[in-house]
């Protein structure tokens, strides 16, 4: 319990570090200094003493937005096992609660933003949803191969000690729901290959475009939450790639961060070598995630 | 047991699900060169007896070269004599042909347990990942309109027969083999000459052109 509480103490505080280490990997390709590594703790403290400006078109489900996202994020938080330590609230099934406790976040997202009635925010509204359409079964199905390779119902058994077991049985399979979660996780925060984090031109934003009315505390909560979401979804492609298990709970946690700070090196890398898609390629990028997990799926099954 | 082999064969197919959703000729040519790369030291991994070892080795050998050198180097010159870069339209289009693909490969692992065998089984993915590299084949050659890349589909087919063979290829005398390598050989030759025909012909290689008459 302990252990499982340190974890997610850290996943709430860390996460920021995580976005500043994104960062900083992409300057350094660019050959720049870059921002320090904690600039997110600044801006959301800068963010959080200013006052919000609310649009005469909006109502409360544009206050709501910014708020049910984050806690839908930080509750999704409390399912999810970080490094194999079991998480806070665990049951059978609570993989499901996880993946759509994240789509309510952007539900709300997607309707704070078309509550602006700009049509700008519309538009971005109805990106995130598409595309979000098509990564969804893409990670149902790697988490269906993850449950069925550890034979675990909930989060907490199925990035836990019988993933390194399961790594000796299905080690292909296992790879390859690795490689489609990367794809998805790319997808759902919003990096390169498919969004461009720093891009503010309008017609090739997707989900920065839903969050340009949100201002003061309002975006600081936004921020808040992508980087919470970025922390869930490389905490579960660093456990399934390095799934074995290590016997001392303090080590354990301590090579879990290093995972996360390769998977930070990993994203920022990413953004800097591989071109942004077109739009119309990104579905092609989702479907082949689905197809490998899929793939993956039927390796296990046979 | 996910041996080396058992990684080498998803890999392939994963490989044949990457040339199916690639627009860019010059990657498609380069992943199924690599794809015949992978599929070279299959024989050696493969092998039971230790009475064949030269021919074993032989087979891979000729395979890495064959597969991953010459095939390949003389498609991606046949590219660039023709100038073309990338498949625009494709009669089925990408994510089409990618779930097409997908759903070969999920029948070809679901069904290849109820076909009998003469013989066992060398490996569990033998049989699936050739009849879904076959298929993956048959998809290229029929739903792409260049050229260059029905000759990559037929190129991966062969890849497919390549991988069914190595069941066979303790009774397989070195001649068949030698046969199928040199059947593919003169095939994408033959191919690099009617491609070069089509291209002086209608200066393009789209070969809907080759069903319109003319005097």
């Amino acid at each position: 319990m302990i252990r499982a509480a340190i974890s997610f103490v850290a996943f709430l505080a860390l996460s920021p570090l995580l976005l500043g280490v994104v960062n900083r990997v992409k300057a350094l390709f660019a050959g720049r200094t870059g921002p320090p590594l904690l600039q997110l703790y600044f801006d959301l403290h800068r963010l959080l003493g200013k006052g919000a400006v609310y649009g005469v078109a909006t109502t409360w489900v544009f206050r709501a937005g910014p708020v049910i996202g984050l806690a839908a994020v930080i509750a999704a938080g409390l399912v999810m096992s970080f490094g194999g330590a079991p998480a806070l609230v665990a049951f059978p099934g609570d993989f499901v609660l996880f993946a759509y406790l994240l789509g309510l976040a952007r539900f709300f997202t997607a309707l704070a933003a078309l509550d602006t009635g700009s049509s700008f925010e519309g538009m971005g509204a109805a990106r995130e949803v598409t595309f979000s359409s098509f990564a969804e079964p893409a990670l149902f199905l790697c988490l269906v191969v993850m449950a069925r390779a550890s034979g675990a119902l909930s989060l907490s058994g199925m990035l836990g000690d019988e993933l390194a077991a399961a790594w000796h049985v299905q080690g292909p399979a296992l790879l390859l729901a690795a490689v489609a979660l990367l794809g998805v996780a790319l997808a759902e925060n919003a990096r390169i290959p498919v969004d461009d984090p720093n891009t503010h031109l309008e017609l090739t934003m997707i989900h920065e475009v839903m969050v340009l009315d949100h201002s003061g505390p309002d975006l600081a909560l936004v921020q808040y939450g992508a980087a919470l979401k970025l922390f869930l979804f490389g905490a579960l492609v660093v456990r399934l790639t390095l799934g074995f298990p290590i016997a001392s709970p303090a080590l354990s946690l301590l090579a879990f961060l290093g995972g996360m700070l390769g998977f930070g090196v990993a994203i920022g890398t990413v953004e800097s070598t591989v071109a942004r898609l077109r739009l119309v390629r990104i579905p092609q990028l989702l479907v082949g995630a689905t197809v490998l997990s899929a793939f993956a799926l039927v390796l296990l099954l046979r | 047991m996910p041996s080396l082999t058992s990684f080498l064969f998803v890999l392939v197919v994963v490989l044949d699900l990457l040339v199916l959703a690639s627009s860019r000729l010059r990657g498609a040519i380069r992943t199924v060169a690599l794809q015949g790369a992978l599929l070279s030291p299959l024989p050696v991994l493969l092998a039971t007896g230790a009475h064949q070892t030269i021919h074993v080795i032989a087979l891979a050998l000729g395979a890495l070269v064959v597969k991953g050198l010459v095939i390949p180097g003389m498609m991606l010159r046949a590219m660039r004599e023709a100038s073309i870069a990338r498949e625009l339209e494709p009669i089925v289009g990408f994510v089409p042909s990618l779930v097409a693909g997908a759903i070969g490969v999920v029948a070809a692992f679901t069904l290849s347990g109820a076909l009998p065998l003469p013989i066992a089984e060398r490996h569990a993915l033998l049989v699936p990942t050739a009849l879904a590299t076959v298929w993956t084949g048959l998809l290229l050659v029929v739903t792409r309109r260049k050229a260059v890349a029905q000759v990559l589909g037929f190129v991966v087919l062969e890849n497919g027969v390549f991988v069914f063979g190595l069941l066979l290829s303790d009774f397989m005398p070195v001649m068949v083999e030698a046969g199928v390598l040199l059947d593919l050989f003169a095939a994408v030759f033959v191919m690099g000459i009617v491609m070069f025909q089509i291209n002086r012909e209608f200066s393009s290689l789209d070969t809907r052109r080759l069903s319109s008459l003319r005097d």
